[in-house]
């Protein structure tokens, strides 16, 4: 049984760890714009020759 | 003579911005360019190796005709430039522009990579969905003024108006939604699993007890950060005394907690926790679901969005551009071609004709003479002038009208009336279930008594009621605006709904954008019509104009040449008399050219043409009435009142009459005072039912306000639209019944969700008053109840619109487009 209550608070941390992950994520703004991430992920990467 | 203004068969388009190209185009390349501009902009990226623009979108350019960078001296004033960057150092500033000209992936791509056409841009970011672009420059190396001129140059103006100055930076608030939901989700999940071993029986008392305190603890933030809005918006409704359906929320949400922390601390059992948490994390998304709205499509803009930021000021012979709200009465200013008029004022110098579109919808510009008024929101189509401005900008005409207690009104919240109707009944009959269930038991059991009167608060706890409104109209929001009607909230299809009278405003809503079609009923010979088209084009007048652009089509390519006008005479109200060699022409109203009305029967809309006093024919000047008219106006006619109310004259009275149920229902030469006070007049006759609005000028803005719908109906959307509840794509005009009937549609499913809520309320309730609802029960009857009815919402509206839709629609792809 105690092993599931050290069990149950490793995921508590985890769990924890995700909600800081999201919130870190909205704060750096990339829940602002869904759309054109989408879009730039396409963009093909040029070296410019001049 | 039947040949159309614009020649169908030689149809060159532009490689960079897509439109056709005048009868030479520009060859560069061996790409065909419109302009000048375009060309330009091909040039500089050719230059750079960015022609992958072109690969990404087949002519994604901006058209760039009008391009006249000298207008943006007054971003050198540093005063001005502190007030529109985000940040500024040494060698870093930010700033952010709204730029409503990008469209598509072409446009992301140039303006993300502008670093490569300008050394001093250090990053460029693109939010799409906003129409914004966040640039990172060296100030050392490039000024914000070169920067917009950089941007004008490849065909994406910022959009720097006045209100850009006011904009306050909350974006915060945007995201704290998103942070609620964050939460709740973390602690619903946690909970959970939590509460699992007491469901399944697994613990000893010490882990229940250590199970039992983190839920707690989990819990708090859920209340009381996540579920805030609710048990705020809740004692707010109380304090004014009405009942919404928050009340009922709230009221669920505490008995859960009071009641669980009750069984926790006497050891009598696990509460209901996990219950809770769903709750409101399904709360949130439902809120979520329904929040999302067009960013791009600006429903509160007033003048402010149309107002330049600064004027060109005189000063002794100089020129100084000057922020508007440094703009005193007895100044003069500078007003170039194309420029708005900021502020009331007399025309001192130059030719004004101004364009009014923007305050009152009617596109012909109007002449002004000397020392005449020229009002604010006009737009100069002439050349310079210079104006003596007599007014302040805040207390012009046109900004008075902002004064108006229409706008004053405040606005009412997001809350669904339909929600809160039902709510209300809802809770009074919850309140007495519940009471009667505490006296029913009362004389058995005290202690199952208040068990079963909680119960019955717990469960009765509308999570279902709540997510109907927000799954099934947000669902049909989305859906309408797949389809080109953008509305401002899922409100407003409640109010759609239950309209029960129209009124249209004429200009531009009734009449398209081309509006208005000239055809020749005359045998002219090509020299006579080179002489009509010569002494028109001395003539202002609207329909001189309208003749001189269909006459320029008609002899286009046809080498005539420019006849010499000997003597010219415009009489005001008649028409245009001139000689030319021997011969005398006039072109005028049938009242002056046959004044006994012998050879002339039809007068209106006709111009005739009299050549050494014989009657030769006439041009015939027609409004084109939007397609579907008939049928728009006989489904509203069917269905309530309809009326119309125009700020032109009533020339067009007999045509549109039969439209409309009668002349009766027609009301012409209405100012914007008139307009405002008509609706409210017509709102107070009907008790029950919606008044709609649908206009599209500046002129209409304090009426589209006071209506309970205002509805603009816009050509593109970007261009221009007052502060409204509801933006529709002119093109799809002839689907406005489709919508009515939509959205009649989606409030009948709402109706139809809450009978499915109630059902599982009556298989709770069941459970409730005996006494008998174990958290296990309500852990699973309270999330089945909710994503059932996201489900139905969902799939019923979207069933319904396919339904609707089956007929022929032009359907606007992505949001993008419009």
């Amino acid at each position: 049984m105690k092993i599931i209550v050290l069990l149950i608070f490793l995921s508590l941390i985890v769990a924890l760890g995700f909600l800081g992950a999201f919130i870190w994520a909205v704060r750096s703004g990339q829940y602002d714009d869904d759309y054109t991430p989408s879009v730039r992920m396409l963009f093909d990467d040029q070296e410019k020759k001049s | 003579m039947s040949k159309t203004l614009i020649d169908t068969l030689t149809k060159v388009t532009c490689y960079h911005c897509g439109e056709e190209c005048p009868t030479h185009p520009i060859l560069h390349e061996e790409k065909p360019f419109c302009c000048e501009g375009c060309r330009t902009v091909y040039e500089i990226l050719a230059n750079n190796q960015m022609c992958q623009y072109y690969q990404l979108g087949k002519a994604p350019g901006q058209n760039q005709r009008k391009v006249s960078p000298e207008k943006f001296a007054w971003l050198d004033d540093q005063k001005v430039v502190q007030q529109l960057l985000d940040f500024q150092s040494e060698n870093l500033a930010k700033v952010s522009f709204d730029i409503p000209q990008m469209h598509c992936t072409s446009c992301i791509w140039l303006l993300e990579n502008l670093y490569q056409l300008e050394e001093g841009v250090l990053n460029t970011r693109v939010n799409f969905l906003n129409k914004k672009l966040f640039v990172s420059y060296n100030p050392q190396i490039l000024s914000l003024r070169d920067l917009v001129v950089l941007l004008t140059t490849i065909g994406y103006e910022p959009d720097l108006k006045l209100d850009k100055l006011e904009e306050a930076k909350n974006r915060l608030s945007d995201r704290r939604l998103y942070y609620q939901l964050g939460v709740a989700g973390f602690a619903f999940g946690n909970v959970m699993l939590f509460s699992f071993p007491e469901y399944l029986g697994l613990t000893d008392p010490w882990t229940r007890q250590l199970f039992s305190w983190l839920n707690v603890i989990l819990i708090l933030p859920v209340i009381f950060y996540s579920g805030q809005d609710y048990l705020k918006s809740a004692l707010n409704s109380l304090r004014i005394g009405r009942l919404n359906i928050d009340i009922p929320i709230s009221l669920g949400i505490l008995t859960l907690f009071s009641r669980s922390l009750f069984e926790i601390i006497t050891h009598t059992g696990p509460g209901y926790l996990d219950s809770l948490a769903g709750l409101v994390f399904f709360l949130l998304i439902g809120k979520w679901f329904q929040q999302k709205t067009y960013a791009h499509l600006s429903f509160d803009r007033n003048y402010k969005s149309y107002f330049p930021i600064a004027a060109n000021r005189l000063e002794g012979n100089e020129e100084v551009s000057v922020t508007l709200d440094q703009l005193m009465p007895g100044d003069t200013i500078y007003i170039r071609h194309g420029e708005l008029i900021p502020a009331d004022g007399l025309l001192v110098n130059g030719e004004a004709r101004i364009d009014y579109s923007f305050v009152t919808g009617e596109k012909d510009p109007v002449e002004v003479e000397a020392k005449a008024q020229i009002y604010a929101g006009g737009r100069q189509m002439g050349g310079a002038i210079e104006l003596l401005l007599t007014k302040k900008v805040a207390q012009s005409y046109l900004t008075q009208l902002w004064n108006d207690e229409a706008f004053q009104k405040k606005t009412s919240n997001q809350a669904s009336k339909l929600a809160d109707e039902v709510g209300k009944y809802f809770t009074v009959s919850i309140l007495i279930i519940a009471v009667f269930t505490l006296i029913y038991w009362w004389g058995e059991d005290v202690r199952l008594a208040i068990n079963a009167f909680t119960a019955v608060l717990i469960i009765a706890c509308p999570c279902a009621l709540a997510l109907s409104v927000p799954f099934t109209l947000g669902n049909a929001l989305r859906i309408l605006a797949r389809k080109g009607f953008y509305l401002k909230n899922t409100q407003v299809i409640e109010h759609l709904a239950r309209i029960k009278a129209v009124i249209f405003d004429k200009t531009g809503t009734l009449t398209t954008n081309e509006s208005k079609r000239v055809a020749l009923h005359a045998n002219l010979t090509l020299d006579e019509m080179a002489i009509l088209k010569t002494m028109a084009n001395f003539s202002a007048h609207p329909l001189s104009r309208l003749i001189v652009g269909y006459l320029e089509g008609e002899l286009a390519e046809q080498n005539v040449a420019t006849p010499e006008i000997k003597t010219f005479e415009e009489l005001t109200g008649k028409g245009l008399k001139a000689q030319v060699g021997d011969m005398e022409i006039q072109l005028g109203s049938a009242e002056w050219i046959d004044p006994e009305g012998k050879t002339i029967t039809t007068k209106e809309g006709q111009v005739y043409i009299l050549i050494d006093d014989k009657i030769r024919g006439y041009f015939k000047v027609e409004h084109q009435y939007r397609e579907g008219l008939a049928e728009v106006l006989d489904f509203f006619r069917k269905r309530g009142e309809l009326y119309l109310l125009s700020g032109d004259n009533d020339r067009e009275s007999d045509y549109l009459a039969p439209y409309f149920g009668g002349a009766q229902q027609l009301y012409f030469s209405q100012s914007p005072q008139n307009k405002l006070g008509f609706i409210r007049e017509v709102q107070q006759n009907k008790k029950r039912g919606n008044v709609m609005m649908i206009g599209d000028g500046l002129n209409d803005a304090g009426a589209l306000k006071q209506s309970d719908v205002g509805m603009v109906l816009a050509e593109d959307a970007n261009h221009f639209t007052p502060a409204s509840d509801a933006i529709l794509s002119a093109k799809n005009f002839s689907l406005l019944p489709v919508l009515i009937r939509f959205a009649k549609g989606s409030v009948r499913l709402v109706y139809a969700a809450y009978g499915l809520a109630f059902l599982y309320n009556i298989i709770g309730l069941s459970f409730a008053v005996q006494g008998a609802l174990s958290p296990v029960i309500a852990a699973i009857l309270m999330p089945l109840s909710s994503v059932s009815i996201a489900i139905f919402g969902l799939i019923s509206s979207s069933v319904l619109a396919h339904r609707l839709w089956v007929r022929k629609v032009t359907p606007v792809h992505d949001l993008t487009q419009f």
